[in-house]
């Protein structure tokens, strides 16, 4: 337990990637049953039953008086940690190791909860403290994501961190088969892959000047991309599931994509909202999205469908390891032998040039795409962002100047600058704030606008600084909605620094009345 | 107690407590800027609290200065005025007011545990305690110091090729922090930022041993791979830091407990090294000092007020002026 905890004590503080990945595989290099429920620990895949967040409280008011709690908590504002600090320790506990503590801990009675949990709690130390109860109230928002777990065992023992994607999910704890396998001493955990969630291939964004000059238009086709979710449908004879872009199983909101899918394979797709295969919009879509379960008159107001654009199985055959040419064939004879309502196929853009895909991405008018996706004719399907396959191509976005009103330093490798923007318009004589925006800018303008934040600061809250309205910022932005929560009534979908317009002078920012009626709002 | 308000003025002989703006007379506790201010007539401290302030205000901060060595009274009509040492840095002390038999203790900021950077606290009985707050709550149990900067030698020695910077209040804690890691057999010379210069210089004058220190300059970036520099909290988010190679931002403070607030600062070796008491270490304070009376400054008053009264202690929080900054130790 110690060394678990003290991997996570570091993992929280470390704000670069490449240390956390080597904090990681300092602790991943012996492979143990220690190992297994860390794995599972940072993959989420561990809970207890009976012991949550109010079980917790309950048990702390038994230690501590709940004034004292109350107000400690009010300052740390972190329930793990404030328990873990003001638990009252027993000097002379003995260390466990991370298995036999969680196995430990498994075995209690619900009846001996209270008691038994509580003397485990006092036997542990400040930090071993703070990892169990991170653990019980699961999410342990360490700054580590699953991708980062799988890439740092990937590189220690000389795998792909594709080919642990791939079978990740067939796998179970203990993950004995995934421990042998990166040791050497098996061949690959054979997974059934029809019953699984396949990670999804994903693209990356195009440089027009690089990317346009090394690629042969000749081997790809391109499709249009929309704005709705990425999805998974599997459907078979016996069942039909729909998973999100993490692997999320979201079956039960869209009863009707469920109720209707028929055949035998496994389709990558956009789902989106709307009839008769027209999208109407990703608000609309959002009225769809973080529920479990939609009423008959949701699912009337709000209808959604799969534009499909790939096919991973076909009748029980992988067709990963197939051509993107050759996967849509099956994909058309899939929907072709089980039509519905719910499904249609992504249009396919032939292009011999570049220049003549520019065009289709700019005329096309309909606001309800975002772009294009360009796609290499002859890409198998592989899980990840792999370069060199599938490129995304959004359109030119839209623009608006606006003036700097706020700052914040930034995180990360801007963690010293002020690199967080809060922007605004006018609103009669004053100016309201239309957005936040934390990238964008070259580096070079960000020396300059953390320099002019420096010497132009007007007023301060807390770590928020507000400057001189002198400078103004050209925006960029995908989307503009309505918005009740924002006094300026507005919200920008992804705003970034486009440029600092040295040149504007303040006057002619829009007011957002103007700004409204640009966009149509 | 009604002799003196909730600005720890006494108002009878014109008498102040570490005023934040400039008075005709002021006793001064220690030299930390949010009690020691530029411009008052008549300053009345220790020796090495007025040598501080000159040190940081120049000669002429006061007009006129009387050094008390610990335990010597001083009176001023019929009050009688004796400091006493708080442990907190070097020259701090608790000041002590007695006036028809009754006995006022203002601690000051005071930390119990020990500390060879300054004469260790005394406790002083009395019926009325005024006692900072700042580590006021249940969490803060302040570890072994020893152990703490243990961890830093530690990473020293694991990533030989990163510079460590911590960041410590320059008066006060860079110097307990270098006389630590001399305690623990570090003998390399350590690296400051300039702003503590000059009073490193003095604790060295004062005998106070913090070994071997130079000021950083702009030599290459690989000659302070493997070195501890030491600097104040400000410079550390500054682009001061930046000069230096890989650099593992450590910063040594009570605050440290916190991890949240280690990982909002960009802290990645926090070090729970304090020079304020802990929540156990007033608690005892209050208590063995015997007062009725108990007044809170400084910091999260809220739950010791609470604590006395369930312990049939008479006590508020009082709220003076410019000291609420959590920025401040």
């Amino acid at each position: 337990m110690k060394k678990f905890s003290s991997l996570l004590h570091n993992l929280i503080l470390t704000p670069s990637r490449n240390t956390k990945i080597k904090l990681l595989q300092d602790y991943f290099k012996k492979l143990d049953i220690n190992r297994s429920y860390a794995l599972a620990i940072l993959s989420n895949q561990l809970s207890f039953q009976f012991i949550k967040a109010s079980k917790l409280r309950e048990l702390v008011y038994e230690q501590v008086d709940q004034h004292l709690f109350d107000y400690s908590y009010d300052y740390v504002g972190d329930l793990a940690e404030t328990i873990s600090l003001i638990w009252p320790t027993k000097k002379d506990g003995k260390s466990q190791n991370l298995s036999t503590l969680i196995e430990n801990i498994k075995k209690i009675k619900k009846s001996k909860i209270n008691t038994e949990f509580s003397k485990i709690l006092s036997e542990l130390s400040n930090n071993e403290r703070w990892t169990l109860i991170k653990i019980c109230t699961g999410g342990l928002r360490i700054g580590v994501s699953e991708r980062l777990v799988k890439t740092a065992l990937a590189d220690l023992y000389d795998k792909s961190v594709n080919e642990i994607e791939e079978i990740w999910h067939g796998l179970e704890f203990p993950y004995e088969n995934l421990f042998q396998w990166l040791k050497n001493e098996t061949s690959k955990p054979k997974i059934d892959f029809k019953k699984l969630f396949h990670p999804m291939m994903l693209a990356n964004p195009i440089d027009e000047e690089k990317d346009f000059i090394r690629l042969d238009a000749n081997e790809f086709q391109a499709e249009y991309k929309w704005d709705g979710i990425r999805v998974q449908l599997m459907v078979s004879s016996k069942s039909v599931s729909l998973y999100s872009r993490t692997g999320d199983n979201i079956s039960s909101a869209f009863p009707e994509i469920i109720e209707t899918t028929k055949g035998d394979a496994v389709i990558d797709g956009e789902l989106l909202v709307g009839r008769n295969f027209k999208p109407s919009g990703f608000n609309d879509l959002q009225q769809r999205l973080n529920r479990k379960k939609a009423s008959k008159d949701l699912q009337k107001k709000f209808p959604v469908f799969i534009r499909a654009y790939d096919i991973l199985f076909y009748k029980g055959k992988d067709l990963r390891k197939l051509s993107l040419v050759e996967r849509r064939k099956y994909l058309e004879k899939f929907q072709k032998e089980n039509k519905t309502n719910q499904i249609d196929l992504s249009f396919i853009i032939n292009f011999s040039s570049w220049d003549e895909l520019t065009k289709y991405k700019n005329n096309f008018h309909d606001d309800l795409n975002e772009g294009v996706m360009i796609k290499l004719k002859n890409s198998e399907y592989l899980p990840g962002r792999k370069k060199g396959y599938w490129y995304k191509w959004k359109k030119n976005p839209k623009l608006v100047d606006a003036i700097l009103m706020y700052a914040q330093r930034g995180h990360g490798k801007r963690s010293s600058y002020y690199s967080d923007y809060t922007f605004g318009v006018w609103k009669e004589s004053e100016l309201v704030p239309i957005g936040k925006a934390y990238s964008g800018y070259t580096d070079k303008e960000l020396l300059v606008l953390d320099k002019f934040i420096r010497n132009n600061t007007i007023n301060k809250f807390g770590p928020v600084r507000e400057v001189r309205k002198e400078i103004i910022l050209e925006i960029a932005f995908d989307d503009v909605f309505l918005s009740k929560r924002h006094k300026s009534g507005v919200a920008l979908r992804f705003p970034r620094i486009h440029r600092i317009r040295w040149d504007k002078p303040l006057k002619e920012i829009l007011s957002i009345y103007d700004f409204k009626k640009e966009f149509n709002l | 107690m009604d002799f003196i308000n909730h600005q720890l003025f006494i108002k009878d002989i014109n008498v102040h407590i570490d005023p934040i703006f400039p008075k005709k007379t002021a006793i001064i506790t220690h030299g930390h800027a949010d009690h020691a201010r530029f411009g008052h007539d008549h300053v009345i401290a220790t020796r090495q609290t007025i040598d501080i302030m000159k040190i940081r205000y120049g000669d002429k901060c006061a007009k006129k200065f009387t050094p008390l060595r610990y335990g010597q009274k001083y009176s001023i009509k019929n009050f009688d005025f004796t400091l006493y040492p708080a442990g907190h840095i070097l020259g701090s002390a608790q000041v002590l007011i007695e006036k028809n038999n009754h006995r006022l203790v203002i601690t000051g900021d005071y930390k119990v545990g020990k500390d060879e950077t300054c004469k260790n606290f005394k406790l002083v009985k009395c019926d009325t305690l005024i006692t900072e707050a700042t580590f006021g709550l249940p969490i803060f149990q302040h570890p072994d110091p020893k152990d703490e900067i243990q961890k830093l030698i530690q990473s020293v020695k694991i990533n030989k090729h990163n510079c460590h910077i911590v960041g410590a209040y320059a008066l006060g804690k860079a110097q307990r922090v270098m006389n630590l890691l001399r305690q623990q057999k570090y003998n390399e010379t350590i690296y400051i930022h300039g702003s503590l210069e000059k009073l490193c210089q003095y604790y060295s004058k004062e005998k106070i041993n913090i070994g071997k220190f130079e000021k950083v300059s702009s030599k290459d970036k690989s000659f302070y791979e493997g070195k501890i520099i030491i600097a104040p909290p400000s410079a550390l988010k500054d682009r001061w830091s930046r000069r230096f190679p890989n650099p593992i931002i450590c910063m040594a403070s009570g605050w440290m407990t916190v991890k949240q607030r280690a990982k909002q600062q960009g802290i990645e070796l926090p070090l729970v090294i304090s020079d304020h008491s802990d929540w156990n270490e007033l608690l005892d304070t209050i208590k063995k000092s015997k007062a009725k009376n108990i007044l809170i400054t400084h910091g999260q008053e809220d739950a010791l007020v609470y604590y006395c009264k369930k312990q049939n202690l008479v006590s508020k929080p009082l709220s003076i002026q410019g000291r609420s900054d959590e920025e401040i130790e």
